[in-house]
């Protein structure tokens, strides 16, 4: 079976794949183009650790088929620092001390991004509920919680 | 195995009439069926290069929602919450912010669980499916869909384009809950859903409920409905409600909850449904 050839946006560089069928946008990422900041963890939608952003859209990278991001835009953590500078997220992941193994980390900061992104001031409800889908072993999910809160204020400007 | 993206109904019927052909909407369930081997299909169909399975559109007679829309996108939708607010409630407990960028309600009911949780919001909604197929074009009501787990009532290079919901009664109110565990990223132990309408004194004109996870498919509780339809769904009716419910189940027994467990919870969520559909009826 003839591979595929996708053509796709990867925070926001043109770039293109050869890809089976069965390979699903997680392994396209990770060994095709080298991005492994997305992590494979349950496989099955459950853990999140392979969160990214498909035109906007919180997804789970290992649930998509590479294919599928023909013609789309994917964003990565790989994205999220503009050159040295953290985003503010990052910046608060690490002052919380937000993480230990940092393997749900490149998820959690992706789906945080897109829910600041819909909701700039959440509660510290709706940030737990958003993030529910982002299973963490480590942290007992306090400190991310907090950093997300108080990256949302930085970005407010309050 | 194959993947293709026909951009029309009648590429994509002709696909799935072939075999070992499976529908591709959101891909939440069928990709972990794939990885878990429990699925080998030989060509998957992404229902999603066709307009129809990815639109919302209102007019006078109601919605009409494509199969492969999100649950994230029907939460978003200027309208829809207002009119229908149980649905996209129920759509939106699938999983979790991930799974809703892309599970669909025509992956939800065509994954065939007796627990899917958009299902019994669907069938209190009236919800009517569109199907495509080698024979031409046809529709069903969503509770003659599923069958039994996994089984479905559509025949070979058939599959759902969108579903059919009806203009929210003037007094019209609908609601969707479910009993699991803990609060999220879970499947329901049972799940009901309630719509029902009232006339300007507030009696009840008609009402449809229907639990999930009770028996081998989704189920259309009449005698429920029937037990508010006539009354201003006061304490007494909400009895006969109550036991209507119970009346219907057939569960099984699993590690999420026994037979006498579900049978009573299915009773109490339905009152529970019941009210919370009444008070946003009250409300229009």
């Amino acid at each position: 079976m003839a591979k595929h050839h996708v053509t796709t946006t990867v925070n926001g560089d043109p770039v293109e794949y050869l890809c089976d069928s069965e390979q699903t946008l997680l392994d396209c990422l990770r060994d095709e183009l080298d991005l492994i900041g997305a992590k494979e963890g349950c496989s099955s939608g459950d853990c999140g650790a392979c969160s990214v952003l498909i035109d906007g859209r919180l997804v789970c990278s290992c649930l998509i088929l590479g294919v599928e991001a023909e013609g789309k835009k994917v964003e990565t953590i790989e994205g999220m620092a503009q050159g040295d500078e953290l985003h503010p997220l990052q910046r608060k992941f690490l002052e919380h001390a937000a993480l230990q193994c940092g393997i749900c980390t490149p998820g959690v900061l992706i789906a945080a991004k897109a829910l600041l992104a819909k909701n700039p001031d959440p509660t510290e409800t709706q940030v737990r509920y958003w993030l529910a889908g982002n299973l963490c072993r480590c942290t007992g999910y306090d400190k991310i919680v907090r950093a997300v809160m108080d990256a949302a204020a930085e970005m407010r400007g309050a | 195995m194959r993947y293709e993206k026909p951009t029309t109904v009648e590429a994509a019927t002709a696909l799935l009439a072939g075999q070992g052909a499976r529908v591709l909407a959101g891909g939440t369930d069928l990709l972990v069926q794939m990885k878990a081997r429990v699925l080998n299909p030989d060509v998957v169909v992404d229902i999603k290069g066709i307009e129809a399975t990815r639109e919302i559109t209102k007019d006078a007679s109601g919605y009409t929602i494509g199969a492969a829309v999100t649950g994230a996108e029907l939460k978003e939708h200027p309208t829809l919450s207002k009119d229908w607010p149980g649905l996209v409630e129920a759509a939106n407990l699938i999983g979790s912010t991930q799974v809703q960028g892309r599970a669909s309600l025509g992956g939800n009911l065509c994954n065939g669980s007796p627990a899917a949780d958009s299902v019994p919001g669907l069938i209190a909604a009236g919800a009517v499916a569109t199907i495509v197929g080698p024979k031409g074009t046809r529709t069903l009501p969503v509770e003659d869909i599923m069958l039994a787990p996994r089984k479905l009532a559509l025949t070979a290079g058939e599959f759902i384009v969108s579903f059919k919901i009806p203009a929210r009664p003037k007094h019209g109110g609908d609601a969707y809950l479910r009993f699991i565990p803990r609060t999220e990223m879970d499947i329901a132990v049972v799940g009901c859903g309630v719509a029902l309408a009232l006339d300007d004194s507030g009696t009840c004109t008609a009402a449809r409920v229907s639990l999930g996870a009770v028996a081998a498919r989704p189920l259309l509780v009449e005698d429920a409905g029937k037990a508010l339809v006539g009354t201003k769904v006061d304490d007494a009716a909400l009895a006969k409600l109550e036991a209507a419910a119970r009346a219907a189940c057939k569960p099984i027994d699993d590690k999420r909850g026994t037979v006498e467990f579900r049978v009573d919870v299915a009773g109490t969520l339905t009152v529970r449904t019941a009210k919370i559909a009444l008070e946003r009826a009250r409300k229009v």
